[in-house]
C-alpha cells in the first residue's frame, strides 16, 4: 500500500505540471483558465492522497476548502474574462500588454 | 514748516503719481500744468522754509530696525540743504514750464511729465537725506530717473544705448559709493550723518581716507568726472529739457553736493582733498579741450558741463566749499539757460543739432539769441555776470590754498589747469555763439523755415537770463562776504576760507588775470570764427592729428569699448561656456544615466501575463530548489 501513495503523488504532480504548461504556453484565455483548474486538481489530488494514507482528516478538510475556493475563483476569473472579451473583442494573452510601464 | 519738511518732496511725488496714473488716459496735456504746479509748490515751500530760518533734523518714520541698527527716513535741513533745494526746485520749475512748449507735439507728453517730477522728487529727497542709506537709495533713484528720461524716445536705438551707458557708468561709481557706506557702518556702527561726523576725528585716518576716496568714486560717477565722464555727453539723446535738468539741477550736482556734505570725512586726510582737487582740475581742462572742436551744439554744452563740474571739485578739494556751492548755483542758472536756449534753436531748426548747418540766426531768434548770449557770457565768466563771481572765487581759492604755508603746492598747478580751462571755456562758448547766431546762414533752406519759439518757452529763458546776469553779483558780492557766504557760514561741517588784508591785492589781481584770460579766449574765437584770420584749419595743421584726437574725445569711448567692454564680454562668454558645458553637463549626465538605467530595467516589464507567471514559477522553483539543496 505504501507504493501506491507514490503513484497518487506522481499523478498529482503530472496533472500540476501539465496545467502549468498550459498556463504558460496557451494563448487562449479560456484554455489558460482551464489549465489553472487542472493545476488545482493536481494539488487537490495530492492533498487527498496524503489525507487517506496518513489517516488525517486535515487532508480531506483542506481539499474541500480548496475545491470551494477554486469554484469561487473560476467564477471571478470567468467574469473578468467576459468583461475583457466585451472590451477587447478577443481573448488572446499575447495581445494584452497594457500593463507594461 | 521745519516740523513738516516732508511736504517739500511730497508735492513733486504727488504730481508724479497723478500724472503717472491718470495722465496718459485722462489728463493728457493737463499733465504739464500739474507737473509744473507740483514743482512750483515745492519751490514755494522751500522759500517758506528759508524765510522762517529754522533748521534742524526731523524723523518721518522708522524704516528698518534690526538689533542695534535703526534706519529712519529722516530729513536734515540746514543752510546747505536750503541752497540746494532752492536751486533744484527753482531751476526745475522753469524747465518744466519750458517743457510744456518744447514737448507739445510729442506723443508721450504725459509720460514725460510723469518722469520729470519723479526725477525732481528723487533729487529733493537726496538733498534732504540725513543718513547714508537714504542718501544712497535716492542717489540710485536719481540714476533710474535719468535712465528713463535719457531713453525717453525708446524707439531710437541710440537713445536706448545712451540710457544704458549712463546707467552702467553710474553703477561703477555707485559700486565705490556702496563700499564706502559698508565701511562707514563697519567702523562707526551708525549711518546717521551727525553720529558719523562726530566719530571720524577719533578713527584711524587711513581708514577714513579710504572711505573718502570711495565716496569720491561715487561722486565721480554721478558728476561725470574723468574717467567716468563718458556717459554725460551721450545723455544728449534725451529730450533737451531733460539735458537741461540733468546738467543744471537734478543729477550731476548730486556728486558735488555729496562731497560738500561729507566735508568732515574728506578733511580728515589732506590726500583726499588733493585727489578731489586734482581730478577736478584735470577734468576741467580735459573736457574743455574736447569741447573746442565738437560741432554738435548740445555736445559742446555737455563737455562744458563736465569741465565746470571739474572746477567745482577743484573748489571742494581746495576747501572752499562755499565757492563750490556758489558755482553750482550760478552754473545751474546759466547752464539751464544755455541748454534751454539750444533747445529753442534746435526746435527752430527742425531738430538739427549740427552747428555747421546753423549761422546767422540772431535776426530770426531775437529772444533766444539775447538770452543765449547772456548765458554764454556768464559761462565764460565775463565780469559782472554770474559765472565770473563764482569761478573767480574757485580759482582764487585754489591759488591761495597752493600758496599758503600749510597748503599743498600742487594746488598752484591745479589753479593753472583751471585757468587754462577758463581760457578754453570762453573760446568754445563764443565759437558756439558765433557759429550759431552770427555770420551767414550755412543752410539757407533750414534758415528760411526757422521761427522763434512760443512764449511758454521764451519766458523761462528770460527769467534764467536775469538770474544768470544778476545772481552772481547779488549773492557773491563782496567776494567771500556776500549773501551766500554769510548764509552758508552757519552750515555745520564746512571749512571757511578767510581773506586777510594783504591777500586782497592778490585776490584782485587773480580776478583781473582770469577776466583777461576769458576775454582772450573770447577774442580768439571772434578772430577765428568771425574774421576767419587765422583760419581754424590752418591752426589745426600745427599739430597733425590733434583735431581728430580731440574730435574723437581722446578715444576714451573706444578704449572703454575695446578695453573694458570687450574684455567683460569675453569673460562673460567664458563663464557662460563653463556654465553651459560643464555645470549643465554634469546635471545632464546624471539625468542621462538614470534614463539609461531605467530603459534597461523596463525591458523586463513586457505586459505579457504569461511572462510574469513564468518568472514567478521560475522563482518558486529556484528558491525551493535552493532550499532543498543547501538545507
Amino acid at each position: 500500500m505504501a507504493d501506491s501513495l507514490n503513484a497518487y503523488l506522481y499523478v498529482g504532480a503530472i496533472l500540476f505540471a501539465l496545467g502549468m504548461l498550459g498556463v504558460l504556453v496557451r494563448r487562449s484565455l479560456i484554455v489558460v483558465l482551464l489549465s489553472m483548474e487542472l493545476m488545482l486538481q493536481g494539488v487537490n489530488l495530492t492533498m487527498g492522497a496524503f489525507g487517506v494514507f496518513n489517516e488525517d482528516m486535515g487532508g480531506y478538510m483542506l481539499t474541500l476548502a480548496s475545491l470551494t475556493i477554486a469554484a469561487s475563483e473560476s467564477v471571478v476569473g470567468l467574469a473578468i474574462l467576459v468583461v475583457v472579451s466585451r472590451k477587447a473583442r478577443e481573448l488572446y494573452t499575447d495581445r494584452m500588454d497594457g500593463m507594461k510601464w | 514748516m521745519i516740523e513738516h519738511p516732508w511736504l517739500i518732496p511730497l508735492a513733486p511725488l504727488l504730481a508724479f503719481a497723478i500724472n503717472g496714473l491718470l495722465g496718459p488716459r485722462y489728463l493728457k496735456k493737463a499733465t504739464g500744468v500739474i507737473g509744473s504746479a507740483g514743482i512750483l509748490a515745492a519751490f514755494l515751500l522751500t522759500v517758506w522754509l528759508w524765510a522762517e530760518g529754522e533748521y534742524g533734523e526731523a524723523t518721518l518714520f522708522e524704516w528698518l530696525a534690526s538689533g542695534s541698527l535703526a534706519i529712519n527716513i529722516g530729513f536734515l535741513v540746514d543752510e546747505l540743504t536750503v541752497v540746494m533745494l532752492l536751486v533744484v526746485t527753482g531751476v526745475s520749475f522753469l524747465v518744466h514750464v519750458y517743457s510744456i512748449g518744447y514737448m507739445a507735439h510729442d506723443g508721450s507728453f504725459a509720460r514725460f511729465f510723469a518722469w520729470l517730477p519723479l526725477f525732481v522728487f528723487s533729487m529733493v529727497m537726496l538733498v534732504m537725506a540725513n543718513n547714508f542709506l537714504s542718501l544712497f537709495v535716492f542717489w540710485e533713484l536719481v540714476g533710474v530717473c535719468s535712465y528713463l528720461l535719457i531713453g525717453f524716445w525708446h524707439d531710437r536705438e541710440s537713445a536706448n544705448n545712451a540710457a544704458m551707458k549712463a546707467f552702467l557708468v553710474n553703477r561703477v561709481g555707485d559700486f565705490g559709493f556702496a563700499i564706502a557706506i559698508f565701511m562707514i557702518f563697519w567702523n562707526f556702527r551708525t549711518l546717521e550723518y551727525g553720529a558719523v561726523f562726530a566719530q571720524v576725528g577719533q578713527a584711524d585716518p587711513e581708514t577714513v581716507l579710504v572711505i573718502a576716496l570711495l565716496l569720491f568714486v561715487g561722486a565721480m560717477g554721478k558728476s561725470a568726472q574723468f574717467p567716468l565722464h563718458i556717459w554725460l555727453p551721450d545723455a544728449m539723446e534725451g529730450p533737451t529739457p531733460v539735458s537741461a535738468l540733468i546738467h543744471a539741477a537734478t543729477m550731476v550736482t548730486a556728486g558735488v553736493y555729496m562731497v560738500a556734505r561729507m566735508a568732515p570725512i574728506f578733511e580728515v586726510h589732506t590726500t583726499a582733498l588733493l585727489v578731489v582737487g586734482g581730478v577736478g582740475a584735470f577734468t576741467a581742462l580735459f573736457a574743455a579741450t574736447i569741447a573746442v572742436v565738437q560741432t554738435d551744439i548740445k555736445r559742446v554744452l555737455a563737455y562744458s558741463t563736465v569741465s565746470q563740474l571739474g572746477l567745482m571739485f577743484l573748489a571742494l578739494g581746495a576747501g572752499v566749499y562755499t565757492a563750490a556751492i556758489f558755482h553750482l548755483a550760478t552754473h545751474a542758472f546759466f547752464k539751464a539757460l544755455l541748454f534751454l536756449g539750444s533747445g529753442s534753436v534746435i526746435h527752430a531748426m527742425h531738430d538739427e543739432q549740427e552747428m555747421t548747418r546753423y549761422g546767422g540766426l540772431r535776426r530770426k531768434l531775437k529772444w533766444t539769441y539775447g538770452t543765449f548770449l547772456v548765458g554764454g557770457l556768464a559761462l565764460s565768466a565775463i565780469f559782472p555776470l554770474a559765472g565770473f563771481w563764482s569761478k573767480d572765487e574757485i580759482l582764487a581759492g585754489a591759488f591761495m590754498r597752493g600758496a599758503s604755508l600749510d597748503g599743498d603746492g600742487l594746488f598752484i598747478v591745479f589753479w593753472a589747469l583751471g585757468l587754462a580751462a577758463s581760457l578754453l571755456t570762453a573760446f568754445y562758448t563764443f565759437r558756439m555763439v558765433i557759429m550759431t547766431f552770427h555770420g551767414d546762414p550755412r543752410d539757407a533752406e533750414l534758415h528760411e523755415r526757422a521761427h522763434e519759439s512760443p512764449a511758454v518757452m521764451v519766458a523761462p529763458l528770460a527769467l534764467l537770463a536775469v538770474l544768470a546776469m544778476g545772481a552772481g553779483a547779488v549773492l557773491g558780492f563782496p567776494p567771500e562776504h556776500g549773501l551766500i557766504h554769510d548764509f552758508l557760514h552757519h552750515a555745520p561741517g564746512i571749512l571757511h576760507f578767510e581773506l586777510t588784508g594783504n591777500q586782497t591785492i592778490i585776490a584782485i589781481s587773480l580776478a583781473v588775470i582770469s577776466t583777461a584770460v576769458a576775454l582772450l579766449g573770447a577774442l580768439g574765437a571772434y578772430m577765428i570764427y568771425s574774421r576767419g584770420a587765422p583760419r581754424a584749419e590752418s591752426i589745426g595743421q600745427f599739430v597733425p592729428g590733434m583735431h581728430s584726437l580731440l574730435y574723437r574725445k581722446y578715444h576714451i569711448d573706444e578704449i572703454v569699448n575695446y578695453g573694458i567692454v570687450a574684455t567683460t564680454k569675453v569673460l562673460g562668454f567664458i563663464l557662460w561656456a563653463i556654465d553651459a558645458k560643464i555645470v549643465d553637463g554634469i546635471a545632464n549626465l546624471i539625468g542621462w544615466t538614470v534614463r539609461a538605467l531605467g530603459g534597461a530595467a523596463r525591458q523586463v516589464q513586457t505586459g505579457q501575463v504569461q511572462n510574469y507567471v513564468f518568472l514567478m514559477a521560475l522563482g518558486a522553483v529556484v528558491s525551493v530548489g535552493a532550499l532543498m539543496i543547501f538545507r
